[in-house]
């Protein structure tokens, strides 16, 4: 049953062919005997998990349950849970248990999920490779001694081994859809205001965006649904009615006109990864779409404006974890100054203070104008680039990450190397536009991921490409060795 | 040489809306610590600001009141600074674009002129929280009930040229603000709190001097003290050969003086920067109209009435328009009375005023009711009683003795105006005073008065002393 989707768990529930109560037993014994290699959770609870999946079945007895009634999932450790520690993979919040719950929780919850515990992350989602986190790095299920991803490494791994069949995610420069190409799944991150990120701890607020991750587009439009709509508790969330995903899945790409940036497809471009694409396109050409080169200028400006405007809000949100009120604290402060400095230099990892360091001075008087402000100018760029480009073309297609998975350590001593790894992701972020990864091939026994980019509030037409494809290929269903 | 003295005022005014600017927690003061601080207000990790509509609506009106440009949108941004009671790390502001742009007040200056302060802006800010030092002798206290608590700060131009003027100014804003019903005004509670930029020149320059930031001025007395005290300072430092810092001083009340308290150089740089969390807020034409549609009369408006519509000298109506409680409580006052506006205002003025200055309290706790004088004045006017009875009425309202008509009846302090009353009581006085009564018809006048008060006396003040004069005058002329 573990290796079923969540679609595939959802109408075994409706059946009766399982209860919940058996089905996160199940889950639950196989994170805690596959976790040990994977490291993919920091924190599990089967208590909560069991009681919500009693509870979902007296509610399915009752005759109340909601298509995802019932199916056990694992959040990002991001994302606060009333009760359940809320770590963000720091030392800083190593004993912080939040008094609420993030929106996307209580969305999820309300429709009958199973939360089965809190996947492992780059501390505060700044990291490509999971290496960053407190707790230790997540191995990648397909291969040992290689990164996951990040920074939703861990909900990544664990959904790919099969912990669950479903997690969720945060995407601030591409920290879903990067962790989901290298773990061959499905991942999307939506566009900018359409999951409220209320009690999602926040990296950059202007760039995060939760999504779900999932085996399939099929299962990941179910969870989007679910998850998406207006929350009065974010500003920035935006007032637009829910939407059922699932209905536009099946839709024919008869007519679709595909982009193909030329930006996207030279150098440094993993000469698999480049083929993989190619094959993966002409596959979409074969189910109707039609492909056009395009070319999105401003491209090669992404990282370095994301690298500016992406510390510098952290280095103002991570300003809170000061040692006051909760979190870590030094041991015997000698006075404030003391309090401050040895709880943050003690609480924080390296590439938190690396990044708090870069942003606090973009935003330093003298240097406003020419960084942050500059990097402000050119997402304006970045986001007309794409407006020109949807001009002709309804949805981008590219490569999600310039090569599969690296491995461990590979990347750790030279930041600009890993944060290039985001290159293609990051300006979907800037432009605040929906966009996906979906396995599309292997390079030996590493998956490749194809990244598709649409227009604002076009998820149902990526879920539908990605819907298509997943039905004529087989990539998504291939299971790592020793997960089987 | 002559000194010129520069002053500009950032004034903090604490908007009175019921719940935080960017959270659901209720505003009232004096609660247990922290028993009004939500996830939001503490900062705690993936909270997000939501901004309160009231207090939008409260700032737009204070923009309209001093003829503001009204800026078509304006942007929250972060200032970011480590403080204990500062739980983000950042206090939510307004820096480029501020809600309330440009506009201008008039105030009245102590030599009787009138004088035009511009206004360079008027900008939303959150609140923060309190340190309490003295709590614990090893460690600091936090409150955080404040924290998000809305406020509005107002800059003024460095258009003020004395301590008074900058008195003046402040209590125009105080009196303005509670016009408007946009803040209590409460200086104790620190819902009015004033920071001064403090420099001098030598007259005739058009070069500003080095300024100092006075902080913690929280009364109309300590903002004059203060800057009487800084600009003296000052001019004694230039002139003895040394030069004014800029820095941040801090205001003594106890010792009257001002200290520093930061230096230019420690100034912290605040890393402004648009918040994220909260959108760009948009004013459109058809809310500031709903707005002005909702303002009140205007002090200075309501001044110019008071002068035409009761005929009271500009004096008169400047210090019953000083603050729209007294002005509410002199107009009702004159409804109750019927009339009889300048009786009204010579009570109000005098005997209440007089009153509430004596035992030190506030018009809105005043025993005596705007009805009540309004009943008093009317007594008087129908002659139940006298004007001097009418004080004795008043003390006796003052200490609670129940309403107008029922003290008098009470007390029987009713007018007697039966003329056969009167005519027996002159009489009794002719008799008695044989010798003034001579002295009167050998033609000194002065006597009479004295008569009067003889017969009012022994009536022990109800006699009505129009009618006791003019019989007084029949029977001995």
């Amino acid at each position: 049953m573990y290796l079923n989707t969540l679609v595939a768990q959802a109408r075994a529930l409706a059946a009766g062919e399982i209860s919940s109560t058996e089905l996160t037993r199940l889950h639950l014994d196989r994170c805690q005997q596959l976790d040990s290699r994977l490291n993919a959770i920091i924190t599990l609870s089967a208590e909560t998990a069991l009681a919500q999946a009693e509870a979902a079945d007296a509610r399915r007895a009752a005759g109340q349950a909601g298509p995802l009634t019932g199916i056990p999932l694992l959040h990002k450790d991001i994302f606060c849970t009333q009760g359940v520690r809320t770590s963000c993979g720091s030392r800083m919040l190593d004993n912080f248990v939040a008094p609420y719950d993030a929106t996307v929780v209580r969305r999820l919850q309300d429709a009958g999920m199973v939360m089965l515990g809190k996947t492992n992350m780059d501390e505060f989602a700044m990291g490509s490779s999971n290496e960053t986190s407190y707790y230790g790095p997540v191995t990648n299920p397909w291969r040992a001694q290689t990164v996951p991803g990040g920074s939703s490494g861990g909900s990544a791994a664990a959904v790919a081994a099969r912990l669950a069949a479903a997690a969720t995610g945060t995407d601030t420069g591409g920290s879903i859809r990067q962790p989901a190409a290298l773990c061959g799944i499905t991942g999307i991150k939506p566009t900018y205001g359409r999951v409220s990120r209320y009690g999602m701890i926040a990296f950059a607020s202007s760039l995060d965006q939760a999504g779900p991750m999932t085996r399939t587009a099929e299962d990941a439009a179910l969870l989007l649904s679910a998850m998406s709509g207006f929350d009065p508790l974010d500003s920035t969330s935006i007032e637009r009615d829910s939407e059922d995903y699932s209905a536009q899945l099946g839709d024919s790409l008869e007519g679709l006109t595909l982009g193909l940036p030329k930006e996207f497809f030279g150098a440094g471009l993993h000469p698999d990864v480049a083929a993989a694409i190619e094959t993966a396109a002409a596959e979409l050409e074969k189910l109707g779409a039609r492909l056009k080169e395009i070319t999105l200028p401003n491209s090669s400006l992404g990282i370095p404006a994301y690298y500016v405007v992406a510390p510098a809000e952290a280095s103002s949100n991570l300003a809170r974890f000061d040692g006051v009120r909760y979190g870590y604290r030094c041991a015997d402060p000698a006075d404030l100054q003391d309090l401050y400095c040895r709880s943050r230099s003690e609480g924080f990892g390296r590439e938190v203070k690396r990044r708090i360091m870069i942003g606090t001075y973009a935003l330093s008087s003298g240097y406003y104008d020419a960084y942050y402000l500059k990097a402000q100018q050119v997402r304006r760029l970045i986001r007309d680039d794409f407006q020109r480009a949807f001009e002709a073309v309804d949805v981008i297609l590219g490569p999600t990450t310039p090569a599969p998975a690296f491995g461990l350590n590979e990347k750790t001593a030279d930041p600009v190397s890993m944060y290039l790894n985001d290159i293609y992701t990051v300006t979907a972020n800037l432009a605040g536009l929906p966009a996906m990864s979906l396995p599309a091939g292997f390079s030996g026994e590493l998956p490749i991921g194809m990244h598709l980019i649409g227009n604002y509030f076009s998820e149902g037409r990526l879920l539908n490409v990605a819907h298509r494809y997943q039905q004529v290929t087989d990539w998504h269903e291939r299971v790592p060795e020793g997960c089987e | 040489m002559e000194w010129e003295t520069v002053i500009g005022l950032e004034i903090h005014v604490q908007l009175n809306t019921k719940s935080k600017i960017f959270s659901g927690s209720s505003t009232a003061y004096g609660a247990e610590p922290n028993s009004q601080a939500s996830a939001v207000d503490l900062g705690l990790p993936g909270v997000l600001p939501v901004l309160n509509r009231e207090v939008v609506r409260k700032a737009v009106k204070f923009g309209l009141a001093i003829n503001a440009e009204l800026a078509g949108q304006s942007v929250f941004a972060r200032k970011n600074y480590f403080y204990p009671d500062l739980p983000k790390g950042y206090q939510i502001s307004q820096y480029e674009l501020p809600i309330v742009g440009r506009g201008a007040i008039d105030i009245d200056l102590p030599d009787g002129t009138r004088k035009t302060i511009n206004i360079t802006r008027a900008h939303l800010e959150e609140d923060a929280g309190k340190s309490i030092h003295d709590l614990y002798s090893d460690s600091t206290a936090v409150d955080l009930n404040r924290a998000g608590t809305p406020l509005v700060e107002i800059v003024s131009e460095p258009e003020m040229r004395s301590a008074a003027e900058a008195a003046a100014y402040m209590k125009t804003l105080h009196a303005l603000v509670r016009y408007l019903d946009i803040s209590d005004g409460n200086m104790q509670e620190g819902s009015f709190r004033c920071d001064a930029n403090v420099s001098v020149r030598p007259a005739g320059s058009e070069q500003f001097g080095t300024r100092a930031e006075l902080k913690n001025l929280n009364s109309f007395r300590f903002v004059e003290q203060a800057i009487n005290y800084e600009v003296e300072r000052q001019i004694a430092l230039i002139e003895s050969g040394g030069e004014v810092i800029q820095e941040t001083r801090l205001y003594d009340p106890n010792k009257g003086e001002t200290r520093s308290m930061r230096g230019k150089e420690q100034a912290h740089d605040y890393r402004y920067f648009p918040d994220p969390d909260l959108l760009p807020v948009d004013i459109d034409d058809s809310f500031i109209e709903e707005i002005r549609a909702e303002l009140p009369e205007l002090p200075a408006a309501r001044r110019q009435r008071f002068i035409e519509q009761y005929e009271l000298s500009d004096y008169d109506s400047g210090v019953l328009t000083a603050s729209r409680e007294l002005a509410d409580y002199f107009e009702t006052s004159v409804t109750t009375a019927g009339g009889h506006a300048k009786v009204c205002a010579n009570w109000t003025m005098g005997e209440l005023s007089a009153a509430l200055n004596r035992d030190g309290v506030e018009l809105s706790r005043s025993t005596v009711s705007a009805r009540q004088l309004g009943e008093l004045v009317a007594r008087i006017q129908d002659q139940t009683i006298s004007g001097k009875i009418a004080k004795t009425v008043f003390d006796a309202l003052w200490n609670g003795e129940g309403e107008v008509d029922q003290v008098i009846e009470d007390r029987g302090l009713k007018q007697v105006t039966d003329t056969g009353a009167i005519e027996q009581l002159v009489d009794d006085v002719i008799a008695a005073n044989p010798d003034q009564c001579e002295q009167y018809r050998n033609g000194n006048d002065k006597v009479l008065g004295y008569l009067v008060g003889q017969a009012m006396k022994q009536s022990q003040g109800k006699a009505n002393p129009q009618q006791v004069n003019e019989l007084l005058r029949q029977k001995l002329d």
